[in-house]
């Protein structure tokens, strides 16, 4: 699939090609395609006259950087101490066996993507979930059907 | 929200006297009802925006826009009530409502002054139904002088920032202090970071003004990585003004020309509230050139973070506002005397931030009348995991375990057993039952083998298996390190490694000893503090919770029933009902039986993954 690069290049230009702007660059333009693809990083390397090694670098050291397409909804579970001790990890165990997916990987039909966070900051109300910027509070194992199937009904 | 657009700088300091008076004065005659809704991250994902719309179309309805104002505040600290309204001038505390309450509430509580109990907050010891926030056990041994004014606030609004006396503490800075005599006040005051470290802000500040350079600069932290924390989430949401004028007088005192809030990307209410609250400060002069006419000139940008947990550390947090890789560095140089760019830098973290404000309304000796000899002021605690009181705690340096736990926090839900508590995140260390009188403190903390960090507190009771723990935190560390020391990178992992191995029933008596030893070597040889107190939680969990790693190592047993490989399910025959609870939400089919019948779990069939545990009413399903 081609990839339009113009919204990649209008980010770079706003911020004036400043080395300094990388990573707020990198974030944009995640935000633009929903994952950092290669093209833009070539492009992004080019423009602000950095190695692409640095590039990639930092795209790949910061966790809210993703290099594959991501799904259609998005799932992320915190994985934090307090959402830990009140059993987040089962929650995540049961996300995973109901897409079928490990946390950190996309469906096949790239409608779900299942993350992890090490803290929200929403301790108190954990175990959380946030699914396309949702915050679900106190979910449980039998929860995480309830989340899931107003998304399965959406035709894309 | 303010009425009015106001474009227009205020140009000089007695301009914004007359300002904070006027503003001062709107709050003082307000004749209206205020309903605040505590609406915060945690607040909203319990539903406070649909609270907000019930609340506006009641309003419509019942025609009272005109006696009433609606305010969504930033959050109110008491989590557990989420969503929670305070009804002002009374100070009447509704907690956990839905928007089919709102009716009654305008008509009963606004229209009659009528107190509707269902919605009060109710004593789980004595059942007694408190009115008013001031009343309620959580809020009542608290010292909220940080957090305090949240419930007052709408986060988006300077002129209400202004009417609670909001930027008095600049102006007095900026007409009658020198910067010296600023540096020497928070010197006096004896307030230390708040971030973790608790170096002595007062001599950071001293140390930055004392460098000859064209330029300075100062950070806010708000990095808050330290999982179980997040009381500066709280404070850039419901009070983003009290953090700006904290940062505009540091500014002042060192001689910065520029500064820079470095918030995670994981808080996008606290980066648009605290980004919308820079726009307005620079929109009415408060910042840019020449600060309400004086020669005094500063800016503020925002540097939102992008998922490192290693960024709170200050050097690697430099690296990544420069737009590097957020790899630390050796110290010293100290960002004091070379920082961002090369340039002298101030970092401070948001509460440290927020009681600045404060030292300059109230005083340094004020200040230094609370808290104990070494740790002055109060300290923000979020209060979590096993406990029935969840929230955001601001006390008294000095204040004990047992008094956050039991009195403010109310102890351990379901009638469980309090068996310990996490502090200060990833570096810190898990403190038993024993220890429930230490007074809270820098020193303290760390004498008994944790320390302050943050302000995490996470409390354990006892099924949290502590072997479990040290291997979460090893897990979350190994992840974390950046890489660029080989006793952090490779040691996180193998300390990690050797801890899974004993929840898996693998270890043995010689990788305990080994365990212990590469601890020690991982501290002593790290280059940042992330290493440095990485084996943190092993050490701790090992002296005072070493009959637990025996436990998984010599009889193969995980006491709390958490570590898989060591646990079994089964049902409790005298218990079951025969209710098909179980039956039905079991993913694998591993429970069979009858309505009314005891079942059966066929444990080949079982993956543990705790659905039956979850579903069972009768307390049926064994976990040993």
């Amino acid at each position: 699939m081609e990839i339009d690069l113009t919204p990649a290049q209008e980010i770079i230009s706003r911020f004036k090609g400043q080395k300094k702007a990388l990573i707020p660059i990198l974030q944009e333009i995640q935000e633009v395609y929903n994952y950092l693809p290669e093209p833009a990083l070539r492009l992004v390397s080019k423009s602000l006259n950095l190695p692409l090694i640095d590039v990639v670098g930092v795209a790949t050291f910061y966790r809210a950087f993703s290099l594959q397409p991501r799904g259609r909804h998005v799932v992320t579970v915190c994985l934090g101490t307090a959402c830990h001790v009140r059993g987040g990890p089962k929650v995540l165990e049961e996300f995973e066996r109901q897409l079928g997916i490990k946390a950190g990987e996309t469906t096949p039909d790239q409608q779900f993507s299942l993350e992890t966070v090490n803290c929200l900051g929403c301790c108190a109300i954990g175990p959380v979930v946030v699914v396309d910027g949702n915050y679900h509070a106190q979910t449980s194992i039998r929860k995480v059907s309830k989340i899931l199937k107003p998304l399965h009904k959406e035709k894309p | 929200m303010s009425p009015r657009k106001r474009a227009k700088k205020i140009a000089s300091i007695s301009d914004l006297q007359t300002l904070i008076a006027q503003q001062k004065g709107r709050r003082q005659m307000e004749t209206r009802t205020v309903i605040a809704v505590s609406s915060g991250t945690c607040g909203q994902a319990r539903g406070s925006l649909r609270l907000i719309e019930a609340f506006k179309k009641g309003l419509r309805q019942d025609g009272l826009q005109e006696k009433v104002t609606l305010k969504a505040t930033g959050c109110h600290g008491f989590c557990e009530a989420e969503p929670n309204v305070i009804i002002y001038p009374q100070g009447i505390f509704y907690q956990k409502l839905e928007p089919k309450h709102v009716p009654a509430i305008l008509s009963r509580t606004v229209l009659n002054g009528e107190i509707i109990p269902e919605f009060l907050y109710v004593d789980p010891v004595t059942g007694e139904k408190p009115v008013k926030e001031e009343e309620i056990p959580f809020y009542k041994k608290q010292l909220r002088l940080v957090l305090g004014a949240n419930p007052l606030l709408d986060p988006t609004s300077l002129d209400d920032y202004f009417s609670i006396g909001g930027y008095e503490s600049l102006l007095r800075v900026l007409s009658s202090l020198t910067p010296e005599e600023v540096i020497e006040n928070i010197i006096k005051s004896g307030l230390r970071g708040r971030g973790g470290a608790g170096f002595p802000t007062g001599k950071k500040w001293e140390f930055a003004r004392k460098q000859k350079s064209d330029w300075k600069y100062i950070i806010c932290n708000a990095d808050e990585g330290d999982p179980g924390a997040y009381m500066d989430r709280s404070l850039l949401e419901g009070n983003p003004h009290r953090v700006i004028e904290g940062m505009i007088i540091g500014a002042y005192a060192i001689g910065a020309r520029e500064g820079y809030v470095y918030v995670r990307d994981e808080y996008p209410l606290a980066v648009a509230h605290v980004t919308q609250a820079i726009n307005q400060a620079r929109e009415v002069g408060l910042l840019g050139e020449n600060i309400l006419g004086t020669n005094f000139s500063f800016d503020l940008h925002i540097a939102k973070g992008a998922g490192a947990f290693v960024c709170g550390e200050e050097t690697a947090l430099i690296a990544s506002i420069e737009g590097r890789v957020g790899e630390p560095r050796q110290r010293p140089p100290f960002p004091a005397v070379s920082g961002l760019w090369g340039k002298p830098t101030v970092i401070n973290n948001v509460e440290t931030w927020g009681n600045v404000p404060l030292i300059i309304e109230k005083g340094a000796d004020w200040f230094a009348s609370i808290g104990t000899n070494g740790s002055k002021g109060t300290k923000i605690f979020s209060l979590v995991g096993k406990i029935n009181n969840t929230g955001l705690v601001e006390v008294p340096m000095g204040i004990t375990l047992r008094e956050i736990i039991f009195d403010i926090g109310g102890g351990i839900p379901a009638g469980r057993k309090f068996k310990a508590v996490q502090t200060g995140g990833p570096s810190g260390g898990c403190l038993p039952e024993k220890l429930i009188d230490l007074p809270i403190d820098y020193e303290s903390l760390t004498q008994a083998g944790s320390i302050m960090g943050s302000g995490g507190m996470i409390v354990m009771d006892d099924r949290t298996c502590m072997v479990d723990v040290a291997r979460y935190f090893l897990n979350f560390l190994r992840d974390e390190s950046c890489g660029k020391c080989i006793s952090c990178r490779e040691g996180t992992q193998r300390l990690w490694e050797l801890v899974t191995d004993i929840t898996e029933g693998k270890g043995t008596m010689e990788q305990l000893a080994v365990l212990e030893e590469l601890a020690v070597a991982v501290k002593e040889a790290s280059l940042c503090g992330l290493g440095q107190t990485a084996p943190n939680p092993v050490l701790s969990t090992l002296r005072y919770f070493r009959d637990e790693y025996e436990a998984h190592i010599k009889d193969k047993r995980c006491p709390a029933g958490v570590c898989k490989a060591l646990i079994h399910y089964s049902i409790i025959a005298s218990k079951c009902t025969g209710c098909l609870a179980c039956l039905r939400v079991c993913p694998q089919g591993a429970i069979t039986g009858e309505l009314k019948k005891v079942h059966v779990l066929d444990e080949s069939k079982c993956i543990k993954c705790g659905a039956c545990f979850e579903a069972c009413q009768f307390n049926a399903i064994l976990i040993e």
